[in-house]
């Protein structure tokens, strides 16, 4: 599975990690991405989730992804429908407890025509960030003794400490082939800010061997420069910068823009009443219609946006 | 007499677990009714109460009217001291710094082990639910109280699958595990307030929603439930705590009827 220490290093040293600039085309950018490897996807659940590059890359037809990511809403329905994957590495999977259980991940799941495999949240960052740190696992207190540890098998181990002997969960390091985040400000050269909650995605950055950013606002290099204490991201892991403002809705970007409620109730209706038949009508709509990212915008009601955008300016703040 | 409050059983097992919160204490919620109950008990006798929410947030005041549908969006930061990452977040329970779990789950059995991944057979289950998120987590390194629909098909001698880890197979079982600290604390429920033998991580029953009977609870539960010898009946939500209630989550989103 995981490939060597060595090999992991490679790859970073072949890495242009030079000061330079990454801006490109959201085609572009996704045209970074080879079928059959593993993305890691920034964000977590409806939160600033990178949809603008998920949209393309299912434009672009990808195939025989794995995906990981934090906690899987919506764009993973988006993802199993349109067959970009059939394996997806995650801790829950559901737009959210009021919108009930995906019936799109039941189908795929149950039918065993797609794999989701589960990990807790807790230990699926402690695989990032051993992968972050260049080394091949982390131990744990949790997972252990559970059904979710012992249905990974051979994927997680346990030891004695050897310095305590207590009973540890050897939590094996993930390095993805590909990070995809959005954030709410980066400079040309992939130096991001990230505002409110982190998430996972400083250690998906250092884990991964491609970065592709998206960002609501490409900021001049001396705005990162006059608050260096303020960069999540360094540009020494990213290779390409794209600028896509309001690019993840109906998802929420912190302080930016709450979720498009009323998209994400209209959506969920669909899926659950027409499960993969109306997942496929809304791709049509919102993914494969629309000429740019611009245009799939432009089919949300500007009221909706409004009232996204104002209620992220309420008592949260950027 | 006093005139009758009326209330549902989604609002009875949130209000009644949030009594279980004290005051200074620290919580990791779940979404969901924990994450409703755990408000509800910072808004009346628990205001020094601090929430930790897995997105990575410590100390929010989340603003009544706009609950989040997730544990991981801004809603959930709203007037917080810190943000920090998720597996950070997380982390502050295996370190020691939460003093109680705050789950809900689809299924529980006799040793407070939670299910929330799998109805049936983990290679053909009936039903494939959501996953552990930080259950799993939250289950192995901090005290646990679980918030539920008490029926017998969700009150089970042995889960369908482990999610949450309570007490194993009882006994030792989660020790020997190396889940050396935490563990399943309550089960409340519509019906009861559960607790556990700490010798034997067996679920008992420990007092009775008003109304209830043991009786009602047994023929609700799916194993044979030990009662204390000191059992209570709770008092009955207080229109105060109903009002608050309905304050938080006006639409009842979080708390709709049941059915009954």
């Amino acid at each position: 599975m995981a490939s060597s220490y060595l090999e992991l290093r490679e790859k970073v040293e072949k890495k242009d990690r030079g000061l330079r600039e990454k801006v490109k085309s959201l085609s572009e950018a996704v045209a970074l991405i080879p079928d059959n490897v593993h993305v890691a996807i920034g964000g977590c659940h409806y939160s600033r989730t990178p949809m603008a590059l998920i949209w393309e890359m299912i434009r672009q037809r990808k195939k025989g992804l794995t995906f990981s990511k934090s906690i899987t809403a919506t764009e993973g329905d988006l993802l199993l429908v349109a067959g970009t994957t059939r394996h997806i590495i995650t801790s829950w999977f559901s737009p959210g407890v009021t919108w009930g259980v995906s019936r799109i991940m039941r189908h795929y799941v149950q039918s065993g025509e797609a794999q989701y495999e589960e990990w807790s949240h807790m230990s699926l960052g402690l695989r990032y960030r051993a992968g972050a740190m260049g080394v091949p696992f982390l131990p744990a207190r949790s997972m252990l003794g559970s059904d979710v540890s012992k249905r990974l098998g051979h994927i997680i181990k346990e030891m004695n400490c050897p310095f305590t002997g207590e009973k540890l969960a050897l939590i094996p390091a993930l390095n993805p082939d590909v990070a995809i985040i959005h954030v709410q400000r980066a400079d040309p050269y992939g130096n991001a800010q990230i505002g409110g909650f982190p998430f996972m995605d400083k250690d998906i950055a250092l884990a991964a061997t491609t970065v592709i950013l998206t960002a609501e606002e490409i900021i001049d290099n001396s705005e990162i420069r006059r608050v260096p204490d303020r960069t999540d991201i360094p540009f020494l892991c990213v290779d390409a910068v794209v600028e896509a403002p309001y690019g993840c809705l109906p998802h929420e970007c912190y302080g930016v823009y709450e979720p498009d409620f009323n998209h994400m109730d209209m959506y969920v209706k669909l899926m659950m009443e027409k499960s993969v038949d109306g997942v496929k009508e809304y791709l049509d709509k919102y993914f494969y219609a629309p000429e740019t990212f611009d245009d799939y915008l432009g089919l949300f009601p500007v009221k909706d946006i409004l009232k996204a955008t104002s209620g992220a300016r309420m008592g949260h703040g950027g | 007499m006093v005139a009758e409050v009326t209330y549902n059983t989604a609002e009875l097992v949130c209000i009644s677990s949030a009594r279980l919160l004290e005051d200074g204490k620290v919580v990791f919620a779940g979404a969901g009714l924990p994450l409703l109950a755990a408000i509800l008990a910072q808004k009346t006798h628990a205001k020094g109460l601090t929430i930790l929410f897995e997105g990575g947030v410590i100390g929010p005041f989340v603003e009544p009217g706009k609950l989040p549908p997730s544990t991981n969006e801004q809603r959930c930061a709203a007037h917080a001291n810190m943000v920090l990452s998720t597996t950070d977040v997380l982390l502050l329970q295996q370190r020691g710094y939460v003093d109680y779990g705050f789950l809900g789950g689809a299924q529980v059995d006799q040793y407070g082990n939670i299910n929330s991944s799998f109805i049936g057979d983990w290679n053909k289950p009936s039903v494939r639910l959501p996953g552990t998120g930080g259950g799993n987590d939250i289950a192995s390194l901090s005290k646990v109280i679980v918030a539920m629909h008490h029926e017998k098909r969700r009150l089970v001698k042995k889960v369908d699958f482990i999610t949450s880890p309570g007490y194993l197979n009882g006994g030792d079982s989660r020790k020997q595990a190396g889940l050396i600290a935490g563990g399943a604390l309550k089960v409340v429920t519509h019906l009861a307030i559960l607790g556990f033998d700490d010798r034997k991580g067996v679920m008992c029953l420990e007092g009775l929603q008003p109304g209830a009977t043991v009786e009602k609870v047994q023929e609700n539960t799916d194993f044979p439930l030990m009662v204390k010898g000191d059992l209570y009946e709770a008092s009955p939500p207080t229109e105060e705590e109903l009002r608050i209630l309905h304050v938080l989550d006006p639409e009842k989103r979080y708390t709709s009827p049941r059915g009954e």
